[in-house]
């Protein structure tokens, strides 16, 4: 009747874990509660499960992005302490098999359910309203993208309390990720999980370029676009051409444990090593995918607060095409050590070299665009050069393991895990506390508090150098990665003060979620009516914050890059609008209804719950069949009433 | 909105817009199935110990596979155009070809599939054969989504008449099928062609 599942999948028996699912449930059970009696349902419905605006949907998925990020930073602090605790032969608190889950965790939920969804969630959020458009090309397939990927988040969650994780790391390799090594349900929860949220995120990235090359106001050519959106543009080609690779890959992973094929097994002629060239194929693309629109943030944030365009645009449209293309040519410098020969990988070598050269170009022309610049140091700069110097070093530790020889030494070791981190947070995290800090305005209406943002900023950079720096040092002295405990005495204080690094980092943590307390009870004295609070250059800051619901009264007629900056310097009064009627997309339950049946389906299917996997399937499909049988409906909205709110926020940025 | 044909006139027509990002998702699809192109590549010698791929093909049955489907496509072509034109009799009868050689591709193969299990060849023998079933077993699974939704597509036709925007997704239906005519004639030459050579 259910399958695998029994009550022996709950960890009665296990306290920590017990513990963590609990506060987990109690913390969940307190916010449907409190909604509940709150009589909030019916906003939260109207509002945002159903909506199909943009702006709500990217507000959602940095949401999910910012709670998953304090899950995967628990796993972390958990990870650092075990093995600061757990030198020269001592335990510390985390058993293996709990310790394998919880790195494992870690950078499954950091990469797929943090870092994507902070990601896309500031595309979806500012490309529309860049490109001085009223949405996306498909509303709706929008909001299904993001419940998809909430419910691949949803997944991995559940299995804190129900069963287990992975304990294969975060790429699930073979052989240890068949059936016959790991016969648990902890790999089934990972590949349920980045089978349904990677449906999402492909569908989200279909969605982004179609907008990006079809949906731009009038006047918008390519090369008037903002930065953000061609990085955007980038981003969202390597989502198109890489995540279809890794449905494929993890779908023959699944058929494998399954069907009892043999893809990639250790008998019956598989061949894993087919899987890491396959799924690295889609992984190397994916580290550019998430750093890609972390740029191009830097590049709104630096040129609007250094009051100057950005320096070199088209070096820096070009470098990030380039980056894009040169992207799918690197994958093997994951596994120089897999004996390719030394032609191969000389040629990944060189090709992952000379990807350093567009990001070389990118980082002159961020510099040359603060040279002489007026710079105001708000928190969205101090990010941004936070980022240009923790990335320099980033690049530069990855440049080195580009190099053969060297990466048979330092591969696998506390020098790559140094390394990795030091790209991803010190780029795409920075990028994403950039992005939030200078977009929370336009999307809110109300400014940040910006003392405890810089607090916050402090407290991860240091925390960040203090954490990470520690490991280069472990990694040369042979350190592995992955590791429960170690035995060497001298690796000891280097894990002390990394864990102490972790520490100043949950700082900035705290100092984050206090930024968004106050900033939201003092919101009244911190209110943005001009919809334009850093003096920005670009079509997102021509409109009221929060933007309303179509974005634009009249769609811009764009006449140049930077097309905002250049308006505000015309001082003359535009010509008298001429207002027409506009259709809104109505919303729709479909993406919240299709998700609630992927979560039954997936639970199903990881539990060999096969009457359940095929009635979930049965629902999500025939949800999507009652979608396509229907007509949209589109709401209108009057000439007349548009006409009333841009006099209402007239008057309003008018007074004092 | 148009302002001249000089400059961007703004958003593009639902029409072309639903196309293109259509077009892109195939592109996605097509990306899907090279990875299994890839993996049928390095695996397919991978037989151990079991039935080869010379032993297993029957290029008549997989040419008679590929004629099917490619008219298929021929006959879904013809009858957009009837839609088009509001020819509503040559649509049902274009439709009808569609689905019923739609159909036969699919019975021939599910019929080979049913043989080589029947001989011990299944998906869980060899490497080699886990590749085979997984290729073109993905494609079988679009062809039957595809007739699926052609189906469903005549049923809102005659209950809907041709609206735009039912129209719109038959278009999209119609890139479908040709889609998988490109993937199939690939998996042809691929699987079948170069593996009875």
């Amino acid at each position: 009747m259910f399958g695998k599942l029994t009550w022996t999948a709950i960890p009665f028996d296990q306290p920590l874990p017990m513990t963590a699912s609990l506060l987990v449930l109690v913390g969940i059970l307190t916010a449907l509660g409190l909604a509940t009696v709150k009589g909030w349902w019916p906003y939260l419905w109207r509002e945002w499960l159903t909506s199909v605006d943009h702006k709500r949907i990217g507000v959602l998925y940095v949401l999910l992005a910012l709670v998953l990020l304090l899950r995967g930073f628990m796993d972390a602090i958990m990870m650092r302490t075990q093995l600061a605790l757990a030198t020269s032969g001592a335990p510390g608190y985390l058993p293996p098999a709990h310790y394998d889950q919880i790195f494992s965790a870690h950078g499954t939920i950091m990469i797929f359910f943090m870092a994507m969804p902070f990601m896309i969630g500031l595309m979806n959020f500012v490309v529309p309203l860049q490109l001085g458009v009223r949405d996306v090309a498909f509303p709706v397939l929008n909001a299904v993208s993001f419940w998809l990927t909430a419910t691949g988040a949803l997944l991995v969650n559940i299995s804190l309390i129900v069963g287990e994780f992975a304990k294969t790391g975060w790429l699930a390799y073979p052989p240890l990720s068949e059936i016959r090594f790991s016969p648990g349900v902890g790999v089934d929860y990972y590949l349920w999980a980045l089978e349904i949220s990677g449906i999402g995120t492909l569908l989200a990235g279909i969605n982004l370029v179609t907008t990006i090359l079809k949906v731009r106001a009038p006047g918008m050519f390519y090369l008037r676009m903002p930065v953000f959106c061609w990085t955007a543009l980038a981003s969202n080609l390597l989502i198109v051409a890489a995540f279809p690779l890794l449905t494929a890959t993890l779908g023959m992973l699944l058929l494998d444990r399954y069907v009892g094929m043999h893809f990639f097994t250790t008998d019956g002629g598989g061949n894993a090593m087919l899987y890491f060239n396959l799924i690295w194929a889609w992984g190397h693309p994916e580290v550019y995918i998430l750093i890609l629109p972390a740029f191009g943030v830097f590049s709104e944030v630096i040129a609007t607060f250094s009051g100057k365009s950005i320096f070199g645009y088209r070096s820096m449209v070009l470098a990030t095409m380039a980056i894009c293309i040169l992207s799918f040519t690197v994958w093997l410098h994951h596994f120089f050590t897999m004996g390719a020969g030394a032609d191969v990988n000389a040629f990944f070598g060189i090709m992952s070299m000379i990807i350093a050269v567009p990001t070389g170009v990118k980082v002159f022309n961020w510099l040359f665009t603060l040279f002489r610049g007026r710079i105001r140091f708000e928190p969205p700069i101090l990010w941004s050069l936070g980022f240009i110097v923790t990335f320099v070093i980033g690049g530069l530790t990855g440049v080195l393991m580009a190099v053969p020889p060297a990466d048979f030494v330092l591969h696998n070791s506390e020098f790559l895990v140094a390394h990795f981190h030091n790209v991803i947070i010190g780029g795409v995290l920075f990028g994403g506390m950039a992005g939030v800090n200078y977009w929370f305005p336009k999307a809110f209406g109300f400014t940040l508090d910006r003392r405890l943002g810089l607090v916050s900023f402090w407290c991860w950079l240091i925390g960040f150098y203090v954490a990470f720096m520690p490991l280069y040092a472990l990694g040369l002295l042979g350190m592995t990665r992955r590791l429960q405990h170690t035995d060497d005495p001298t690796w000891t204080p280097y894990l002390i003060v990394a864990a102490a690094g972790a520490v100043i980092i949950l700082g900035g943590i705290i100092a984050q979620i206090l930024q968004l307390v106050v900033s939201i009870r003092t919101r009244a004295r911190r209110r943005d009516v001009t919809g334009d609070p850093w003096n920005g250059r670009t079509l997102e800051w021509s409109t009221a914050s929060p933007p309303p619901s179509y974005n634009f009264a009249i769609m811009p007629q764009v006449e140049s890059r930077d097309d905002f900056w250049r308006r505000k310097q015309l001082r003359e009064p535009p010509p008298a609008p001429q207002y027409r009627a506009i259709e809104v997309p109505a919303n729709s339950p479909n993406g919240f209804v299709v998700a609630f049946f992927s979560v039954v389906t997936g639970f199903a299917l990881i539990w060999h719950i096969w009457w359940m996997a095929i009635l979930g399937l049965a629902c999500a499909v025939t949800t999507l069949l009652v979608f396509g049988w229907t007509e949209r409906t589109a709401r209108e909205i009057s000439a007349e009433s548009l006409a009333a709110a841009d006099l209402t926020r007239a008057t309003v940025s008018r007074s004092p | 909105m148009s302002t001249g044909a000089a400059q961007v006139a703004g958003p593009a027509a639902v029409s072309s817009v639903v196309a293109y990002g259509f077009w892109i998702f195939l592109l996605s699809d097509i990306i899907m199935f090279s990875a299994l192109f890839a993996a049928y590549a390095v695996l397919s010698g991978e037989t151990a110990g079991g039935p080869t791929p010379g032993q297993l093909f029957d290029v008549r049955r997989a040419g008679v596979e590929t004629l099917c489907l490619l008219f298929s496509s021929y006959a879904c072509g013809l009858g957009e155009l009837c839609i088009q034109r509001r020819r509503m009799v040559g649509f049902h009868v274009c439709v009808a070809a569609t689905l019923v050689l739609g159909a036969a591709f699919l019975a021939l193969e599910i019929d080979e599939f049913a043989g080589m299990v029947a001989r011990g060849a299944g998906p869980a023998r060899s490497a080699f054969l886990s590749a085979f079933f997984s290729l073109v077993g993905l494609h079988g699974v679009h062809v039957t989504i595809g007739l699926l939704w052609l189906v469903f597509m005549v049923a809102q036709i005659a209950a809907q008449g041709p609206k735009a925007f039912v129209l719109r997704r038959l278009h999209c239906f119609s890139l479908f099928w040709h889609a998988l005519d490109i993937i199939w004639i690939a998996l042809f030459t691929l699987v079948y062609l170069m593996g009875t050579r």
